[in-house]
């Protein structure tokens, strides 16, 4: 088992790390939108924005990572029309996982409420005030949002063919806790 | 009868309205007045603004001592540029604005800071509840027109602003900002520049 064949350990830590930032950003942004107004969402709405604030950092870590750390190799049996499918699919979950914070920033800005990163830190406006840009910037923010949801769903499922039914590596090198199959794939 | 009676008591007030009137009243110009106040939820400030109050000033930079101002601020003219917001905030826990529908800050001293600074003492009433605050102010005419321009802090839970899971000030601050900029019209008529 050589080491190329596995993501590099920050690689896999910064995945599953950003993956769970947005579960629950996700989830908390579902939730909080329909909270009568009370304490209660004025601090979700605030959590809501540290975790996007939070993914946009550690995706532009994760990006450039990748840009210095090659990924392992595709094993050579994954025929060609997957791998181009896949890296497509990845570039997309990429730039998604860019522009969806940032409409999130600039919905906010243009919403007039300015971003206190953990209360503390306070981001720029990147818009001026205005409500009609607002209202879109919302609705682009929500379907991205849903977008990635099914994009994601398609990644996991096509993560978990690789790994229940082709039984190759796929899954496992981007996995924290295994070690790649030895030699079932004609690869080791 | 009724009616009769309705117009002498129109009468009466108008005359009370003139006569109780500073004699150095000054105009104000509400289109270009404001009034704000910037509270902080979640460490983010947020301005709101009161759409409608009313102003009787009489202020004379070479006698501040002789000044007078009265502020009467309708509390339901709170706008934040979010009608859920706006309703909570006007509703019983905030302002209770059906039962205390003004705030109102009367001056009982104004003395010179220096330049064009002055500040100014008073009871500031809201919510029924009073506590004297005081307010640091500048002075500018220009043109036709004399801007009073300050701001000082407020303890929103002295005026019982914000009851019940409100009170926690982890979420919205206690200290909150009000701000003014009074314009009237000046004493002396423009000079020209």
């Amino acid at each position: 088992m050589r080491p190329q064949e596995s993501y590099t350990r920050t690689a896999i830590a910064l995945h599953w790390l950003i993956f769970a930032l947005i579960a629950a950003g996700f989830a908390l942004g579902i939730y909080m939108v329909d909270l009568p107004f009370s304490p209660l969402k004025l601090k979700y709405f605030a959590w809501h924005k540290w975790l996007g604030i939070t993914v946009f950092a550690l995706v532009l870590a994760r990006i450039g990572w990748r840009l210095m750390h090659r990924p392992p190799p595709d094993d050579a049996i994954i025929p060609p029309w997957q791998r181009s499918v896949a890296r497509a699919m990845h570039v997309v979950l990429y730039a998604l996982i860019v522009v969806i914070p940032l409409t999130g920033w600039l919905y906010s800005s243009a919403a007039g409420v300015p971003t206190v990163y953990l209360s503390v830190m306070r981001l720029p406006a990147l818009l001026v005030k205005d409500f009609a840009l607002a209202e879109l910037l919302k609705s682009v923010h929500v379907i991205l949002n849903y977008t990635l949801l099914v994009l994601v769903a398609f990644h996991s499922v096509a993560a978990w063919q690789h790994h229940f039914i082709a039984r190759n590596n796929v899954l496992r090198r981007m996995l924290p806790w295994t070690h790649p199959r030895r030699g079932n794939n004609g690869n080791a | 009868m009724r009616r009769f009676d309705l117009v002498i008591k129109l009468l009466v007030a108008a005359a009370i309205v003139l006569f109780a009137m500073p004699v150095a009243a000054q105009t104000v110009l509400y289109d270009k007045s404001r009034i704000t106040c910037v509270s902080r939820q979640m460490s983010v400030p947020v301005e709101a603004r009161f759409k409608r109050f009313s102003a009787q000033i009489a202020f004379d930079p070479a006698k501040p001592a002789a000044g007078k101002a009265r502020l009467d601020i309708d509390l339901d003219s709170f706008d934040i540029d979010n009608a859920e917001v706006n309703d909570e905030v006007v509703g019983k826990q905030w302002f209770d604005a059906r039962t205390y529908p003004k705030a109102t800050f009367v001056s009982t001293a104004i003395k010179p800071l220096g330049s064009n600074r002055f500040e100014v003492r008073g009871p500031l009433t809201i919510k029924g509840r009073t506590h004297e605050v005081s307010a640091p102010f500048t002075y500018k005419e220009d043109g036709g027109t004399a801007v009073f321009d300050g701001a000082f802090p407020i303890k929103r839970l002295q005026y019982n602003i914000g009851e019940g899971v409100w009170k926690d000030t982890d979420t919205v601050a206690d200290e909150v900002q009000i701000k003014f900029r009074i314009v009237v019209a000046a004493l002396k008529p423009a000079s020209k520049k």
